[in-house]
C-alpha cells in the first residue's frame, strides 16, 4: 500500500481475481445499474404533467448512483454482512453491493409498510441491521457513527470492520476531519471511502477543494491514503483489499478516494445546465468499458452477457413488483417509532 | 419502580450520586462505558465521573479529543451495535458544534428504521448559569433538546434523583439526554445550594423517566419547575408559609416525556399556576406547561398563569446583570404573590 507521501497514487497492484471473481464484479455492477435505471423509470413515470417532486409512487428527492458502481462493488467485495457500511444520500449502489435486502429496500423507497423502515425512512435513510447498513441524508455525517460501529467491533475483539463513504464535497466538512483523526488516534478498523464524482450538486470540485487529491489528506492524520484515478472496479478492488486487510488485522483506518462518474443529475429532475462535459458522460461509462475488457479476456461472451442482464432485470422487476404490491403504512401510525416503547 | 435498600443517613452531593449510578451500571453491564472531554483523570469538569477512571480504567472511561461531532457520532454507532455508551457534551451550549449528530442521527435512527435499530445511549451535559460564565457557557437549552423529537430529556434537581434517573437512563433503549445543572452538583468551587447534598439510597436505585415529583405539597398555588429552580421555589415556599401561603412545588424531573398528569392534578387542586424555568421564555418549556393546562381545561385556573423565566436575551456576564435575568427567589416570590392577588 502507498503510505502517505503528499502525492496522489494510482494503484496498479497485480490482480489476483479469478475469472469467477471478475464475473461477479461485473454482475454486481449490472444489477446496480439495472436497479438505478428501473428506479429512474418508476420515479418519473407519474411525476407529470410537468414535474412535481412530491407526486407519484416514489415521492421526494431521488439521487441515483449510475456510474459510481465500481466504487461500491470494488470495496464491498471484501466485506461480509458482519461488516458495517455507512453510505451517503446516494446510497443504493453501496446498499446493493453490501447485500441489503433488495425487496425491503425497494419497498422503503416506495414508502411501504414492508420497507426497511416501514416507510419512515425513505431512500436517503435506509437501515438494514441484518448487514449493518445505514446511510445519512447529510453530508459527511455518516462518518462519525461508522467510528462507533468500528469501536464496538474492536472492543469485542472481532476482526469486523466499518466502511464509511462520502462524496468529495463532504471531505471539506468538519465531521470528515474529526473522524479521520479520532479513527487514526484509536486505530479503529475503518476504511473511509471518498467517491469523487467531481460535483457537489452543481459546484465543481475545482471550486470546492484546494488540493487535487483528498487521499493526500490522510497524511495529516498519519494514515495511508490512496487515490484510484480511473473508476475501474478492479483497481478499486485492489486498493480496498489492502485497506480492508489493514483494518481487519488491527492496523487502523485508511482513506480511499476514487475518481468516479455521476452519470445522472444530482437528483432526478436536475437538468444539469451547469455541467459542460455532460455530452461525454456516456463515453466514460465504466460498465461497457469493463464489459469490453472481460470480452477481450475471454471471460464474458454474448450469451453470458444476456443471461446476466436478464437475471438482473428479473430480480429488479421482482423487487419493484413486491414494493408496488405491498401495503402503504397506516396514517394513524405516522408518529410510531419515535421511541422504542410507545408512551 | 423505585427500589430502596437505603442507609437513610448517607449524604452525597449530586455529582457523586451521579457517578455512583454510573459505576453501579458499569459493574453490572460491561457494555456501559463513559466517554467525553476530561472525563478521565480530571473526573469531569463538573465532577460527573469522579473516581470512575480509577475503578474501570481508560478502556471504559475514555478521554476524547475535542471533537464533539466525531465522539458523539461514535457513541451513536456503538449504541447501534448494542453497546450502552454514555457520552458527555461538556456544556449544553456546545450543542451547535455537533447538533447534527444529536438530532438528525441519535434521535431519528430508531424512527427512520421503523423501529429496527435502537440507539441506547446517554448524552450527559452541564447546563445553567449563576456563576458569571457568560452567554456561551450558562444556557439550559432543555427546551431546544425537548423540541426535537426522538430523545428523552431528564433534568434532575437533587442527588437522589440524579442517581435514580442516571441508572434509568443507562438502561433505557432510547437516547436519553441527561442535563445536570452546575448549581445542583454540590461542587466545592461554586456557591452551594444546601439541597445539592442530600440523602442518597445505596445499592440499586431507579427513578422512572417521565414521572414528576411533588417536591412540596401545598394548596394555594402550584409552582411547576425543574433543576436548580426547584430549590429557589422551595426557598420561597418556606418563606411564604410564614405568611400563611401554601405553595405546592412540582419538580418535573423529566422534560420528555412530560408528566402532564402531575401538572394537571396539582393545578386542579390549587387553581393557580406559576412556571419557573431557567431556559429562555419564548417558544419553550414554560409555554408548553401553560398550554398543557389551558388545552385541558382553562376553567382550572382561578387567575391568569405567570411565567418566571430567563429573559429572551443572551445571558450577561456581570454578576448584577446575570442575577437580574435569572429566575431567582425574589422574582419567584413576586410572581406567586401576583397570581394570588
Amino acid at each position: 500500500m502507498t503510505e502517505p507521501t503528499g502525492a496522489s497514487a494510482t494503484l496498479d497492484s497485480p490482480t489476483t481475481l479469478t475469472q469467477q471473481d471478475r464475473l461477479a464484479l461485473y454482475e454486481q455492477m449490472v444489477l446496480i445499474r439495472t436497479y438505478e435505471l428501473a428506479i429512474q423509470r418508476e420515479y418519473h413515470a407519474d411525476k407529470g404533467p410537468g414535474f412535481d417532486i412530491g407526486k407519484g409512487l416514489i415521492p421526494g428527492e431521488m439521487h441515483l448512483a449510475a456510474g459510481q458502481e465500481p466504487v461500491a462493488v470494488g470495496v464491498c467485495a471484501h466485506l461480509t454482512g458482519d461488516d458495517a457500511v455507512t453510505a451517503t444520500h446516494r446510497p443504493h449502489h453501496f446498499a446493493i453491493a453490501h447485500g441489503v435486502d433488495l425487496d425491503a429496500m425497494t419497498a422503503e423507497i416506495f414508502g411501504r409498510e414492508t420497507g426497511l423502515g416501514k416507510g419512515r425512512g425513505g431512500h436517503m435513510h435506509l437501515f438494514d441491521p441484518a448487514v449493518h447498513f445505514s446511510c445519512s441524508g447529510i453530508i459527511a455525517e455518516g462518518y462519525p457513527p461508522a467510528l462507533g460501529q468500528a469501536f464496538a467491533f474492536q472492543r469485542r475483539g472481532t476482526d469486523r470492520i466499518a466502511v464509511a463513504a462520502t462524496g468529495e464535497g463532504a471531505a471539506n466538512q468538519g465531521a470528515f476531519h474529526e473522524s479521520l483523526n479520532l479513527a487514526a488516534l484509536w486505530k479503529l478498523p475503518v476504511v473511509f471511502v471518498v467517491e469523487d464524482n467531481a460535483w457537489g450538486i452543481s459546484v465543481p470540485r475545482s471550486a470546492s477543494t484546494a488540493i487535487p487529491s483528498n487521499a493526500d489528506r490522510a497524511a495529516a492524520y498519519g494514515i495511508p491514503g490512496v487515490r484510484v484515478e480511473d473508476n475501474d472496479v478492479e483497481a478499486v478492488h485492489a486498493a480496498a483489499a489492502e485497506m480492508v486487510q489493514r483494518a481487519r488485522s488491527g492496523g487502523g483506518p485508511s482513506l480511499l478516494e476514487v475518481s468516479t462518474l455521476r452519470m445522472l443529475g444530482h437528483f432526478e429532475g436536475d437538468a444539469q445546465g451547469y455541467r459542460p462535459e455532460l455530452a461525454d458522460v456516456a463515453e466514460h461509462d465504466p460498465i461497457p468499458r469493463y464489459e469490453a475488457a472481460l470480452v477481450a479476456d475471454g471471460v464474458l461472451d454474448d450469451a453470458a452477457k444476456q443471461r446476466i442482464a436478464a437475471a438482473a432485470s428479473e430480480r429488479v422487476e421482482a423487487a419493484i413488483s413486491h414494493a408496488k404490491d405491498s401495503p402503504l403504512p397506516d396514517p394513524a401510525e405516522a408518529t410510531r417509532y419515535a421511541f422504542a416503547k410507545e408512551a | 419502580m423505585t427500589t430502596t435498600t437505603a442507609a437513610p443517613t448517607r449524604r452525597l452531593n449530586t455529582s457523586k450520586a451521579m457517578a455512583e449510578a454510573i459505576a453501579q451500571e458499569m459493574r453490572a453491564n460491561p457494555e456501559v462505558l463513559y466517554l467525553g472531554e476530561d472525563v478521565g483523570s480530571y473526573g469531569g469538569i463538573f465532577g460527573s465521573t469522579g473516581g470512575l477512571l480509577e475503578e474501570f480504567g481508560p478502556t471504559r472511561v475514555i478521554d476524547t479529543p475535542i471533537s464533539e461531532t466525531a465522539f458523539i457520532g461514535l457513541g451513536i454507532g456503538a449504541a447501534v451495535e448494542g453497546m450502552r455508551p454514555i457520552v458527555e457534551l461538556m456544556f449544553a451550549d456546545f450543542m451547535g458544534v455537533c447538533l447534527d449528530q444529536i438530532y438528525n442521527h441519535m434521535a431519528k435512527i430508531h424512527f427512520e428504521s421503523g423501529g429496527n435499530v435502537k440507539v441506547p445511549m446517554v448524552l450527559t451535559t452541564a447546563v445553567g448559569g449563576g456563576y458569571s460564565d457568560g452567554a456561551q457557557h450558562s444556557q439550559c437549552l432543555w427546551g431546544t433538546f425537548a423540541h426535537l423529537p426522538g430523545m428523552k430529556v431528564v433534568v434532575p434537581s437533587n442527588p437522589a434523583d440524579a442517581k435514580g434517573l442516571m441508572a434509568s437512563a443507562i438502561r433505557d433503549d432510547d437516547p436519553v439526554v441527561f442535563m445536570f445543572h452546575k448549581g445542583v452538583m454540590g461542587l466545592p468551587w461554586m456557591a452551594k445550594n444546601p439541597r445539592s447534598i442530600g440523602v442518597v439510597p445505596e445499592g440499586e436505585y431507579l427513578v422512572p423517566i417521565g414521572k414528576a415529583a411533588v417536591a412540596r405539597e401545598g394548596t394555594d398555588v402550584t409552582v411547576v419547575t425543574l433543576s436548580l429552580s426547584v430549590h429557589h421555589a422551595l426557598d420561597v415556599a418556606e418563606k411564604l408559609a410564614q405568611d400563611g401561603i401554601s405553595v405546592e412545588v412540582i419538580d418535573l424531573r423529566t422534560v420528555v416525556p412530560l408528566d402532564r398528569a402531575a401538572i394537571l392534578a396539582s393545578v386542579g387542586k390549587t387553581g393557580r399556576l406559576v412556571v419557573v424555568d431557567e431556559d429562555y421564555q419564548s417558544f419553550g418549556l414554560s409555554g408548553e406547561i401553560v398550554t398543557t393546562v389551558v388545552e385541558s381545561d382553562p376553567g382550572l385556573l382561578k387567575a391568569p398563569p405567570k411565567r418566571i423565566t430567563m429573559a429572551d436575551a443572551p445571558i450577561p456576564y456581570a454578576h448584577v446583570l446575570e442575577y437580574a435575568v435569572l429566575p431567582r427567589q425574589e422574582r419567584i416570590e413576586a410572581g406567586i404573590r401576583e397570581v394570588l392577588a
